[in-house]
């Protein structure tokens, strides 16, 4: 049975998406071309990276946690991918004698990488019960390090066709079917089925909505936090591999303030910072809402000074909202 | 002299879904104690909390002192002379006694008449002295966090004390006071009374009520039934007014025979000096084993440490002739021991799950197909099972257990532990905080789980529910374990000596 909602609580729990789902459509008003093919396929492209990120953070925001080394792990991951995918014929390689590596042992190579920076959180927040906004904040600066070292703080470009072709390219050339959002899609599924049909996708919930009981219940907390940071590491080495494919290029200031895109894209989609609450639906939404706004000001010539500001407050305003369901509860 | 200091007329007040006040209402008049009873769920707190300003009542009004006022928020009702001790104390552990007394309202002193500093020998020499004159023999300067649940409990009646209040109200401040607390509590409030304060007092506890209060309003379902005076309530007219209908049996007859012994604890010990030490005893099979003492008797640790959630330092526990290694919850689960924790709140309820999932989370390993995916459709029988067994009062089992009365939230968590069928069944205080009616429900299923051959272990602070329920009865005080009464000797008298055993 659903709570009756009256029509002003609806209009507040989704103000949100109502604002911004307005705002594009009166910008694709005022520009026509807002609605063009090529748009549209920025759009889901945009969004099929951002959303991956977005499932990698939900899980650790669901556990009442936060991963805010998010950003910093896809630019890693979109480094070291750009490092091994470059062309044999480019001039100015990083690894000049190295020849063409199968795509996929890379992409399994920064996979492993990413989850093992997933894991080194998950064993800080986990085991030494540090608090994961500072666990993960020490953690995006020791990548961001790492980063530098790896790359030199040289950019490294040059990519194989195939590579990029993953991004450039769609299903049977139809421009509305990017490659990416294709695996987006399985990515939403495959974390779908996770978090709806497993014991661990109750266990996180059951931990978001308190701890103590979830301990008293018999569930291994460690275990599941450890799984959730991995996880997470895991989306984000497929979201730097896909963006590195995408960017046609990579550098260390890739992926910089993803995280908090991410967590914005969540909130406005529903998964609550009081831990718990949260669906995959709704984060695709959420993302999908947030990059349509990011979008739609790109089209009004709102300089990109401007529009980080802009995205600050929307992050404000979404969790705001978001706590306000909860105190008006008491 | 005004007939009442205080009256609330037509109160109403409406949540998602709930009507909580019904048109209540309240008659105090100064200098008395009037008590405020119903079950839980009959709108007591929420009154209250519309008086205290925590809440907006939507309709109604509020007179004090022969004018119609309107309470905005605490502050304003500490400003007008009401206050207010929580029946969930918010104290700041980590800061001093008197911090905080004077949270929020420290004397101050001004540096060169200009810069507002905490003066913190006046709000120390003040807070001595209150202490003081309401015998609690605390330091000023003591960290809070230093002080028992009790003693706290204390402190945060000095506080609506020292805020000069006309009106204090208190809500449960006995639940977890020992007995030598409860009357230095009653000399405090004689003493505010005699100073022509009133208080209103929440409580379940019939006799306290009888004894501390001078009149009583009853209310149910957010109604208000009635005022009386206490000379011409007993505790059977109490019950019938507060459940609307008469009560018989308080509890059930219990059919369950002990058989073997199946679990022995010896000698265990926690790591913590001052915790439960030097523990034997053993559990028969459907046997309903009761297990009584004082706060701060270690009961609960005891519990927990059996359970994994808390270290022991030696001792061994039997179960079946094998002896286990319990370090996590999990280990306890595995072998058919369950525990029902005595903070519903804290420890048992998954407030914004579902019902289906508070029941199936600690068995969700046996509802699994191709070993990863959960059957949903078996899930869901089994919730439905449960609620029709137990009589769980939920409009479907996908409402937030947050919803539901206190009573269906156990009783959720019951079915919880029920779905992993164990042997041995440990619960603490199982019928805190649960109105009378659900009380009984609650018993029927203890002494049908007994008859059906689990054995139960119950902590209860409530003696006359120990007597009616139990076997056999383990005493505890100090952390040990300080004698077994069943039979004859069941009485309140002999437990009393025994769980004041080792009291100063």
């Amino acid at each position: 049975m659903r709570e009756k909602q009256s029509f002003g609580n609806f209009l507040l729990n989704n103000a949100m998406i109502i604002f911004m789902i307005g705002a594009a459509i009166v910008v694709g008003l005022l520009r026509p071309t807002f609605f063009s093919m090529y748009n549209f396929k920025n759009l889901i492209s945009n969004t099929a990276v951002r959303f991956i990120i977005a499932v990698g953070v939900s899980g650790c925001l669901i556990t009442k946690g936060t991963d805010l080394s998010a950003g910093r792990t896809v630019g890693l991951a979109a480094c070291i991918a750009a490092t091994f995918m470059q062309a044999a014929d480019y001039t100015s390689k990083v690894y000049p004698n190295l020849g063409e590596l199968p795509m996929l042992m890379v992409l399994l190579g920064v996979i492993f990488v990413s989850v093992l920076v997933g894991l080194l959180n998950g064993l800080v927040i986990a085991l030494l019960n540090v608090p994961p906004f500072i666990a993960t904040l020490g953690m995006q600066t020791i990548v961001y390090g790492a980063c530098l070292v790896f790359t030199g703080a040289q950019p490294i470009g040059g990519l194989r066709k195939d590579y990029t072709n993953l991004s450039s390219g769609s299903i049977f050339n139809i421009q509305m079917l990017p490659y990416l959002g294709l695996f987006a899609l399985i990515i939403g599924v495959i974390m779908w089925f996770v978090y709806n049909k497993t014991p661990h996708g109750k266990y996180m919930y059951a931990i978001g909505g308190n701890e103590n009981s979830a301990e008293v219940s018999g569930i291994n907390t460690v275990k599941t936090k450890l799984m959730i940071y991995m996880t997470a590491g895991l989306m984000y080495g497929i979201a730097g591999f896909l963006l590195g494919a995408k960017s046609g290029g990579a550098s260390v200031n890739m992926g910089m303030g993803y995280e908090l895109e991410a967590i914005a894209g969540c909130t406005i989609g529903g998964v609550s910072t009081n831990g718990g609450v949260g669906r995959i639906s709704g984060i695709l939404i959420g993302v999908l809402v947030f990059e349509l706004l990011k979008i739609a000001m790109q089209f009004m010539g709102v300089e990109t000074s401007y529009t980080y500001i802009v995205q600050g407050i929307v992050i404000i305003i979404a969790v705001a909202l978001d706590i306000r369901k909860y105190v008006a509860k008491r | 002299m005004l007939e009442y200091v205080l009256e609330m007329k037509g109160v109403c007040k409406y949540f998602p879904g709930v009507k909580a006040l019904d048109m209540a209402e309240m008659h105090l008049r100064p200098g008395t104690v009037h008590a405020l009873m119903g079950e839980n769920g009959a709108g007591k707190s929420t009154l209250m909390k519309c008086l205290f300003g925590v809440y907006k009542m939507d309709e109604g009004e509020i007179i004090y002192n022969g004018e119609q006022v309107k309470i905005e928020n605490p502050f304003d009702a500490l400003q007008k002379g009401i206050a207010m001790v929580h029946q969930e104390l918010q104290p700041i552990p980590e800061r001093s006694i008197a911090e905080n007394i004077y949270c929020g309202r420290y004397p101050e002193t001004k540096i060169l008449g200009l810069i507002r500093t905490v003066n913190h020998k006046k709000m120390y020499e003040q807070t001595g002295a209150l202490l003081k004159s309401l015998g609690l023999n605390f330091d000023p300067k003591a960290k809070l966090g230093s002080l028992s649940v009790s003693q706290m409990q204390l402190v945060e009646i000095a506080k609506a004390v020292s805020a000069n209040a006309k009106i204090v109200i208190m809500d449960e401040p006995t639940s977890s006071l020992t007995r030598n607390e409860v009357d230095t509590l009653f000399s405090i409030i004689h003493r505010l009374k005699e100073s022509g304060c009133s208080i209103i007092y929440i409580s379940h506890k019939m006799e306290e009520i009888l004894q501390i209060s001078d009149e009583v309003t009853i209310m149910r379902d957010g109604k208000y039934i009635g005022t009386w005076t206490s000379k011409e309530l007993t505790t059977d007219l109490i019950i019938t007014r507060m459940v609307g209908r008469e009560l018989t049996n308080l509890y059930p007859k219990r059919e369950n025979v002990p058989g073997d012994v199946i679990l022995q604890v010896e000698d265990f010990t926690s790591i913590h000096p001052k915790s439960f030490r030097d523990v034997n005893f053993d559990l028969r099979k459907g046997e309903i084993l009761g297990v009584s003492g004082l706060v701060g008797a270690q009961r609960t640790e005891l519990m927990e440490g059996i359970f994994g959630l808390r270290a022991s330092e030696r001792g061994t526990i039997t179960y079946l002739g094998k002896k286990l290694r319990i370090t996590r919850p999990k280990a306890a689960i595995e072998n058919g021991i369950a525990l029902l924790t005595e903070d519903r709140r804290g420890s048992g309820i998954f407030g914004v799950l579902s019902v289906a999932d508070n029941v199936s989370i600690a068995s969700l390993q046996q509802y699994l197909n191709f070993h990863i995916m959960l059957n949903d459709k078996k899930i869901a029988q089994l919730v439905k099972d449960n609620v029709k067994k137990l009589s769980i009062k939920t409009p479907s089992i996908k409402t937030q257990i947050m919803s539901l009365s206190g009573g269906n939230q156990q009783k959720v968590i019951i079915s919880r532990w029920l779905a992993n069928d164990p042997d041995v069944l440990i619960m603490d205080e199982p019928t805190r905080g649960i109105d009378v009616g659900a009380k009984y429900e609650i018993y029927c299923i203890i002494a049908e789980l007994a008859k059906q051959g689990k054995s139960i272990i119950m902590i209860s602070s409530e003696m006359p529910e120990l007597i009616g329920m139990a076997d056999r009865i383990m005493v505890m005080c100090d952390g040990r374990v300080t004698g077994f009464v069943d039979g004859e000797q069941m009485n309140q008298e002999t437990i009393m000596e025994l769980a004041t055993r080792f009291a100063s």
